[in-house]
């Protein structure tokens, strides 16, 4: 099946040339931070975990999302998700590979990663989310070559693979509930030791993830002959709608329970966030953005004559998916550690090596995404062009 | 298979050019010279025998580091009684005080190269 | 027998991924020879090691920086110029940092300007070793929370756990920010988290820990809780001392007396 990704036209390859040459920017960089350490970054003393472990968490949701497709294929049979369902899985792929790379990026002693398995240490929720996010990882590649290779014969799936789909639904869900854990179990910290923090996860990740679909698709969908039709996109677009009010929802719980209760070691993160804390406004207009990009995708998306134009779910979805990041990938971990435990305000932006690395393990998910939805698209034969390299590929791999 | 020429040609470049240190130290004679580590102790005894400190020194030191971080025992017994402090520089280098021309010697000539003990462990002022 | 491209590729994977994997378990499978050990001769055994420290005393020197000094030649704890890079094992805060929720504006006169001595807690509950994945932080029956930094992957989740911000992590090689090199301690690597450790290499030696013998004050004392004669339960019998943050339920091991 690899093959069908070595064939491609010249747009294909200018976009994978593209991509290696950020991963090796990323690698150069990453090499600097190996030889000088991890003050290569802006993290300090105090703010201790900053971009990488943003990101990690960030996209363990939209791993986490793949549920959406795949639960309601599988579990209520929704015909229309049929060619979804394996670019859902993809995507987890993609993402789960990219949450390891952040943690190992993040790591200061990154050789000596083994003593986690060497060492186990079931106190330690960082040795269940390794678990719960390796596990996922199995999960998906077992079922999508599964999917993919019944595919490929035009046979149906083998009868043993669906308890193992099904398995993946709880799985989905345990990914992101224990990368939560990692944080609300923390009683130093204040701004994550909230019950929300989980479902809240939950609800971005369902909210980020489908609208993420979404604009693949329609970016595929420009490129290639594939086209899964208006139905699943717009069956998508209802899951965005819902997740991301729920999203909201919760996040106006937590701030109520924060402002009213007035406890100022609580109210001091958020001061941070929305209005800047001791001459320290880093986030605040980025989280001012996501609220605004937030308010505007639920009014896209909740009225259904603008979530049914797709030009417009467009603009909604880029909108639900930039708040959720900022939010995730900026707000969340930096704003636990500001204020320190001890009141100190530091500031943390990341530095350019740090942001080369993150750009170029973004750019290894992007080819994984990129090479998986080739070899899928060509086995379908919905790759436009070219035709002819691509029946010789074919020939090939059949013997 | 498609393209055996092709294949079993690239397979014995890759062969070569992987295995080209061997044979640059085979034709320069660099591999017969065995390293000759200096012992320059006044010391007649080592903390375990000879044979097993050549052979098991880094298991020693393991279990020296294990134990005395671990499990904060830092007493050891050798085996003619005597008793020596688990210490990497303070026993071990006290004695094996030139680190270049005793532990390096053997370290680069099999290609172990630095094992990371000095990233942290102090070296004590050579005595040749 | 046919291969096909794939089966090739599965089994070269997995062949490089044992090698690899052997590589990295190696180290900890090979076994090491048997030796009876003794017990220390003159090493000082606790049950439950404490500090108190004496604010009463403290507060009249405020300028005094003799334990901090003590323990940083003892510890080779490197002096950044960058406050990012910074390494501390004992240091001063403010009283309002060291004891949130606690400053009132009348309390006890000078009490609020006093700089408070502050380090690890070696809590009876520690957040930090509830969270390390691979034990490279855990506490000792004696009480001490010890560092093995020969373990640690730097993964600095002790560092979010710990509510007192008693963990520094070496975001650069620590060495060349050494003045003067102590030859008996080691010193650390980049990539790992370290902290105060009660002088547990001193109380092997039968010494008390460094900060304690550099106090000409006398206003840290170091002792065993659970010995009812020792000096640290006569000043908690007879004196009201405070602990940081006592409401998280880590039972913190350093008592102030106010």
């Amino acid at each position: 099946m690899l093959e069908k990704a070595l064939v491609g036209d010249k747009k294909y390859w200018t976009w994978v040339g593209f991509l290696l040459v950020v991963i090796g920017i990323g690698f150069i960089a990453y090499l600097r931070q190996l030889a000088n350490g991890l003050t290569v970054t802006g993290l300090s003393r105090d703010v201790t975990w900053g971009f990488y472990i943003a990101q990690f968490t960030f996209l363990v949701g939209v791993a986490a999302s793949a549920v959406m497709v795949v639960l309601p294929y599988y579990l209520h049979n929704y015909k229309a998700f049929g060619k979804l369902t394996i670019l859902g899985e993809f995507v987890a792929i993609s993402s789960v590979i990219m949450c390891m790379l952040f943690i190992f990026v993040d790591m200061g002693q990154p050789f000596r990663i083994m003593n986690v398995i060497l060492h186990p240490t079931p106190n330690s929720l960082m040795f269940w989310d390794m678990f719960v996010l390796s596990g996922y990882l199995v999960l998906n590649v077992l079922i999508s070559r599964i999917t993919l290779d019944s595919e490929r014969k035009g046979i149906a799936p083998p009868g043993w693979i669906k308890p193992i789909i099904l398995l993946s639904i709880p799985w989905a869900i345990s990914i992101h509930t224990v990368t939560a854990f990692l944080y609300s179990g923390l009683a130093a910290r204040a701004f994550w030791m909230t019950a929300v923090l989980a479902p809240r996860f939950l609800a971005s990740a369902f909210a980020s993830g489908p609208a993420l679909l979404i604009l693949i698709v329609f970016v595929i969908r420009k490129y290639t002959r594939f086209d899964p039709g208006k139905e699943p996109v717009q069956k998508l677009a209802e899951i965005v709608t819902y997740a991301m009010a729920f999203n909201i929802f919760l996040i106006l719980m937590e701030v109520f329970t924060v402002l009213y209760s007035s406890i100022p070691e609580h109210i001091e993160h958020f001061q941070f966030l929305f209005l800047g804390l001791h001459g320290n406004n880093t986030l605040v207009p980025w989280m001012w953005t996501s609220v605004i990009l937030a308010i505007l995708a639920l009014i896209l998306l909740i009225n259904p004559k603008t979530r049914r134009n797709e030009s417009v779910l467009g603009v909604a979805c880029v909108a639900v998916f930039a708040s959720i990041w900022i939010d995730k990938g900026l707000g969340m971990v930096v704003t636990g550690f500001t204020p320190s435990p001890l009141g100190a305000v530091t500031k943390y932006w990341p530095t350019w090596n740090e942001l080369l690395i993150a750009i170029g393990v973004y750019a290894i998910g992007f080819l994984m995404v990129t090479v998986f939805y080739k070899i899928t698209l060509s086995l379908r034969g919905e790759i436009s062009a070219p035709a002819k390299i691509e029946e010789k590929a074919r020939v090939g791999s059949t013997v | 298979m498609y393209d055996a020429g092709k294949i079993i040609v690239g397979l014995i470049i890759f062969l070569v050019l992987i295995t080209s240190p061997v044979w640059y130290n085979m034709a320069s004679g660099k591999s017969e010279v065995v390293p000759q580590p200096k012992i320059i102790t006044a010391e007649k005894e080592c903390v375990m025998g000879t044979e097993y400190m050549r052979e098991k020194h880094m298991d020693l030191l393991n279990e020296w580091r294990d134990k005395a971080v671990r499990e904060g025992e830092r007493i050891h017994a050798a085996p003619n009684g005597r008793k020596f402090n688990m210490s990497l520089t303070g026993t071990c280098l006290n004695c094996h005080s030139n680190k270049t021309e005793f532990c390096d010697a053997c370290h680069n000539y099999s290609a172990v190269g630095q094992p990371y003990c000095w990233d942290c462990h102090n070296i004590p002022e050579e005595i040749k | 027998m046919g291969i096909d491209r794939r089966k090739f590729l599965t089994i070269a994977g997995l062949t490089a991924a044992s090698v690899i994997g052997r590589k990295a378990l190696g180290d900890s499978l090979s076994v090491a020879p048997e030796s009876n050990l003794l017990p220390e001769e003159n090493r000082l055994i606790g049950h439950r090691w404490a500090m108190v420290v004496d604010l009463r005393k403290c507060k009249e020197q405020h300028n005094c920086t003799k334990c901090i000094d003590a323990c940083n030649a003892v510890h080779n704890i490197p002096q950044f110029d960058n406050p990012k890079d910074e390494v501390k094992w004992i240091w001063k805060e403010h009283f309002k940092e060291a004891f949130p929720n606690q400053e009132k504006e009348y309390i006890l006169e000078g009490l609020l300007e006093t700089p408070i001595t502050v380090m690890c807690n070696h809590c009876d509950n520690p957040p930090c070793v509830r969270v390390c994945p691979t034990q490279a932080t855990w506490k000792r029956e004696d009480g001490i929370v010890m560092m093995d930094m020969h373990r640690c992957i730097g993964c600095r989740y002790c560092v979010a756990a710990c509510p007192y911000g008693s963990r520094s992590f070496n975001w650069r090689d620590p060495r060349p920010f050494i003045k003067e090199i102590n030859k008996d301690y080691p010193t650390r690597t980049r990539g790992v988290v370290e902290k105060c450790n009660f002088c547990a290499e001193r109380l092997a030696r039968g010494q008390m820990p460094a900060c304690v013998e550099a106090c000409e004050e006398k206003a840290l004392i170091f002792g065993d809780l659970e010995d009812p004669d020792s000096e640290v339960r006569a000043l908690l019998r007879e004196n009201f001392a405070i602990r940081r943050k006592p409401n998280l339920g880590t039972n913190p091991e350093v008592y102030y007396i106010v």
